[in-house]
């Protein structure tokens, strides 16, 4: 080995508390690039296989119901390749040992060749003989969470007669991946099942014989899929069409879509401040080796080494650095990935494993991080390739000091000596100041931008849970029903208290604006399921007029006031102009609100109601389940208790997994600022500190003047910190909100308090640490080493 | 110049090293322009060994760096044999440094994390024909402390690593500027009898700036230097060496 690679080495062993403090900021960067950008490839290359492969359709609609002999007309659409017609209906379960109510989505499977599009895949067992009326196969998950094998049965409530259905085997579906229930937010694979039964059967069930209810497109390669949305929807206009959709708003697919997004977001946000942090405290350390090996560096260009090989030597050491931070966060990064992939099993359901990172994203992670490290270094490494030969012979200059403006204020404030050579340390580099500043502010910033999260959730399910939706369970029915159904429904056994609620689907447009959702239509006094504004007061729908969600009339471009065609999707699919009265704030999708009275009026028809919330006395729950499974009116029994606990859990969960990994992270990067800061400071003051140690200060007084200055910075960084906190916060609420779900924006006094606390208590450790090497200082041996 | 002359006729009849040719070097502060060399013609000789003496200021540090390949003169003309000099660029410089020059600086600029052996290796990584680190220490009488760092070596011994470090590519030229500078006579004596242990057997070409008047004994030659110019340019008939020296 060369006589400059051994120092190299030794020098980096020299350093290795500060290496290593790098490298933790490094490793950080590479682990979350590795983990996004490496999950995120992982999760898209199988999904688009999988969607290939099982040919998951390009457009979807649903109709109320219309004849088969649409296909040709269908077909014929310019740019459309194939077509499947299919029934799927819900119906409630009653699957043995399980007391609840449990719904199940059947789809049909086509006679014939069996499925073209959305294609199931096969797991376990087989298909049901097509021309069986009794056997379902089912998806994995509800499989696997109920624990049914091939074989067993299940009873189901299908067009008013009860069956028993026999489970032939256990399939997965790329429409599926994400498998949520109607009205839940969240996937419970044990109260929801898709089954896929064979055509005649599933229309003999549904009364859809001779007809369907879903159609799905495969388009072909250069297709339009606006226009052929507008085809498909003027032939399904008249049978009931509720609009037709691209892929992109396919539930289980925007989910997925959604949780991409997140992973991209993390990777273009977090890995950059890591890297410049570490390029910075790369630069710090090396800019201070390079000025204290001067001579050192004459010395090797007077023996002849070029100035290439100078800077490389410097670049080396911060490529050492790099490597140690990229193999820790390869390391952590792989360990991570893994508690991801689980968390993601979950929720995502893929035929094939995919959580595996790729080689490339080992690589180009591992390949940045050098980079970031390398550009760190490559300032200083070129200044010690031009140092000319000769004058790195001379000891350097001592520092400018100049009288500055601040110097009158120093000195009118008549502040010690010891408080005065703070301050200037300060003014000397305002540069570095600046950025220790901002790196120190950075970690703060990452704490606040993180343990929002917390309290934003807490605000989700408070107003989710217990101001707006306070009903126990939501009752579904098959048909909308007169509203004196309600009557019934309190008389089921355990229901205290019922309120019902009619679900419109319509398409909203404004121009060339327009949005398919669901419209609530509600009674002004209902008390279980409410409508909020921002500052949580409850908003009564308006007689006259609609309410939006906030997301939805920005997304539509309408204030209050404005009016807004309202495309009716069911019954005599009317239009209407309606006024938007007002706004609402609203955590997950995009809802409406109107008055059931006014709809009534609006619809000439007489109030009905699609579902009802109720009250349910605890007690009495099993009865009640067991009263839903017999009751074919019934399409689902959603329990919001349930849901509440089961969604508190998994965000409680996910809250202490985020907040711990963004604590390590934040006392990374303090601990990685102030420890290089305060040794870089010793380092430069060695000498000076030592002559104040020999004229009789103690070591607290020294102590206080290398401190002093780290700290100040520490103190000077936190409201900066906060605000860029609050930034990145703002910026991560925006860019993680879909149509799908928002994260509101809560920024209490406690979270800028806690970031302060864990960056000082960070800041304060990694400064005594330092302080350690004052009180050990040789005086001899710093006052004869020359500089 | 004639004198010059003949001192190279009396001592060596030895080609010409290093030839200077109206040297100048002009240092730009900013606020005043400081004229370190003032016109420097030169010899040195194959195998001699010169002494340079004066007053600080006098600019013997500029023109060594100069000659040494360095820094780059301000105008007038360098010739190392046929090459010149003061016509390369940078990275030519460097080549020339290190296939030629050998350094000896006051404060022996040893790399502190490498051991003596290794702060000779350094060198000898590069050259085109070293000997081996540790022929070049036996050379200097450091044979026993091949693995001590130089925070283990007394500043005598740290300055003797340092002229193996210089010697070990076995150069042509050694240029030592106050090799003795930060040493007391005892070691002083030490370093210089190393220095002219290595001008005797490889007949290298030795250039050593000095304070110290005594040490001009054992030279060749002493070439004192007054405000940027040579004023006066001695041949020593009778050498005395090192080790009877005193000072
Ligand atoms: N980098 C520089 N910038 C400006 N002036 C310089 C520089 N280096 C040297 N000088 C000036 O050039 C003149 C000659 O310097 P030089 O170092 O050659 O003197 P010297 O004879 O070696 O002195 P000493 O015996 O003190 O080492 C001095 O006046 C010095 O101040
Ligand atoms: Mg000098």
């Amino acid at each position: 080995m060369r006589a400059l690679d051994k120092k190299l080495l030794r020098d980096f062993a020299r350093l290795w508390v500060q290496a290593l403090s790098i490298a933790l900021v490094l490793g950080s960067g590479v682990a979350i690039l590795l983990i996004s950008f490496g999950m995120y490839g992982a999760l898209e290359n199988t999904r688009e296989a999988y969607y290939e492969r099982n040919r998951f359709a390009d457009v979807f609609a649903g109709v109320k119901r219309a004849p088969r002999s649409l296909e040709r007309d269908i077909v014929a659409i310019d740019g459309v390749w194939a077509v499947e017609l299919r029934t799927v209906a819900e119906a409630i379960l009653d699957l043995p040992f399980r007391p609840e109510a449990s719904v199940g989505r059947f789809v049909s499977i086509p006679a014939g060749d069996g499925a073209r599009l959305n294609v199931p895949l096969l797991r376990s067992g087989q298909f049901p003989d097509p021309q069986s009326s009794n056997e379902v196969l089912v998806n994995e998950p509800f499989a696997l969470a109920n624990g049914f094998e091939t074989g067993d049965t299940i009873r189901a409530n299908l067009n008013g007669r009860r069956r028993e259905l026999t489970i032939t085997g256990t399939a997965l579906s790329p429409e599926y991946i994400y498998t949520i229930g109607p009205g839940q937010l969240l996937p419970d694979n044990e109260t929801f099942g898709i089954l896929w039964m064979p055509q005649p059967a599933v229309e003999a069930a549904f009364d859809t014989v001779g007809a369907f209810n879903d159609v799905s497109l495969k388009l072909t390669r250069n297709a339009k899929p606006e226009e052929i949305i507008e085809r498909l929807d003027d032939l399904l206009e008249p049978y009931g069409g509720l609009g037709a959709y691209e892929r992109s708003e396919q539930l289980s697919h925007s989910f997925i879509e959604a949780e991409l997004e997140q992973l991209r977001t993390m990777g273009y946000i977090l890995p950059p401040i890591f890297f410049a942090i570490a390029a910075f405290l790369v630069n710090m350390v090396v800019g201070r080796i390079v000025a204290l090996e001067r001579s050192q560096i004459g010395l090797l260009k007077a023996t002849g080494y070029s100035n290439m090989e100078v800077s490389l030597h410097y670049l080396y050491l911060a490529v050492l650095i790099a490597i140690v931070g990229v193999f820790l966060g390869w390391g952590f990064g792989a360990w991570a990935a893994r508690g991801l992939a689980q968390i993601y099993a979950q929720f995502f359901t893929f035929p094939y494993l995919l959580y595996r990172i790729p080689v490339t994203a080992y690589a180009t992670s591992g390949l940045l991080g050098i980079a970031a490290a390398a550009g760190g270094a490559i300032l200083n490494a070129m200044k010690a390739a031009k140092l000319p030969p000769a004058i790195a012979m001379a000891p350097p200059a001592p520092p400018n000091f100049r009288r500055s403006a601040l110097d009158g204020v120093l000195t009118t404030l008549r502040l010690s000596q010891p408080t005065m050579m703070v301050f200037r340390g300060i003014v000397r580099w305002p540069v570095r100041a600046f950025l220790t500043c901002l790196g120190l502010a950075l970690a703060v910033a990452v704490l606040v931008a993180s343990s929002f999260f917390g309290d934003s959730m807490d605000e989700i399910v408070d107003l989710a849970f217990y101001q707006s939706n306070r009903q126990h369970a939501v009752l579904a029915f098959s048909e909308n029903a007169p509203e004196t159904a309600l009557e019934d429904v309190e008389n089921l056994p355990g229901v205290l208290y019922a309120e019902g609620q009619l679900g419109l689907p319509a398409r909203l447009v404004n121009g060339h604006l327009e949005k398919r959702i669901g419209i609530d239509a509600r009674r002004p006094d209902a008390d279980l399921s409410r409508a909020l504004d921002d500052r949580g007061k409850v908003i009564v729908a308006p007689e006259e007029g609609i309410m939006l969600t906030e997301r939805l009339a920005s997304q539509l471009d309408v204030l209050p006031g404005d009016s807004v065609e309202v495309h009716f999707l069911t019954g005599l699919r009317e239009t209407h102009d309606l006024t938007v009265t007002g706004t609402v704030v609203q955590f997950f999708g995009l809802g409406a609100y109107i008055d059931a009275t006014f709809a009534a009026r609006l619809l000439r028809q007489s109030p009905r109601i699609s579902s009802a919330n109720v009250l349910i006395d605890a007690r009495a729950i099993d009865a009640l389940h067991a009263r839903a499974k017999e009751t074919p009116s019934l399409s689902g029994l959603i329990m919001f208790s349930k849901m509440r606990n089961a969604f508190r859990d998994i965000i409680s969960e996910n809250i202490l997994v985020t907040t711990t990994v963004y604590v390590v992270t934040a006392v990374l990067i303090t601990a990685g600022v102030t420890y290089n800061g305060a040794r870089i400071q010793l380092s430069e003051r060695a000498r000076e500190l030592a002559s104040l140690r020999i004229l009789g200060f103690t070591n607290a007084e020294v102590s206080y003047i290398l401190m002093g200055e780290t700290m100040l910075l520490v103190l000077l960084a936190q409201p900066f910190g906060w605000a860029l906190g609050a930034f990145l916060a703002w910026a991560m609420v925006t860019a993680f909100s879909s149509d799908l779900y928002s994260i509101p924006l809560v920024l209490n006094r406690d979270t800028f308090g806690f970031a302060s606390v864990v960056a000082l208590a960070a800041a304060i450790v990694s400064v005594l640490a330092v302080r350690r090497r004052i009180d050990t200082m040789n005086l001899v041996s710093v006052m004869k080493t020359r500089e | 110049m004639a004198m010059n002359r003949s001192a190279m006729k009396a001592s060596h009849a030895a080609e010409t090293v290093f030839r200077t040719d109206g040297v100048t070097k002009v240092y730009d502060t900013g606020e005043v322009q400081v004229h370190a060399l003032a016109g420097v013609d030169l010899q040195l000789y194959a195998g001699e060994l010169a002494v340079l003496l004066g007053p600080s200021g006098s600019g013997k540090s500029t023109l060594l760096n100069i000659l040494g390949g360095l820094d780059h003169a301000s105008s007038g003309k360098v010739w190392f044999r046929e090459l010149e000099l003061s016509s390369l660029n940078d990275r030519a410089l460097t080549r020339y440094r290190r296939d030629h020059v050998g350094f000896v600086f006051q404060f022996y600029n040893l790399v502190p994390s490498l051991s003596a052996k290794e702060n000779v290796a350094l060198v000898t990584d590069i050259a085109r024909d070293p000997m081996r680190p540790e022929e070049a220490l036996e050379l200097v009488g450091l044979a026993h402390r091949l693995d001590h760092f130089p925070a283990e070596l007394s500043g005598g011994e740290q300055q003797r690593v340092a002229i193996a470090r210089a010697i070990a590519k076995r150069p042509e030229i050694l240029l030592c500027d106050e090799p003795t500078g930060a040493l007391d006579s005892k070691t002083g004596i030490q370093v210089l009898e190393a220095i002219n242990e290595i001008n005797l057997r490889f007949g290298t070409t030795t250039a050593v700036i000095t304070h110290n008047a005594a040490i001009r004994k054992m030279a060749h030659r002493v070439i004192r230097f007054q405000d940027g110019r040579i004023s006066d340019v001695a041949i020593n008939e009778t050498r005395v060496p090192p080790s009877d020296i005193e000072w």
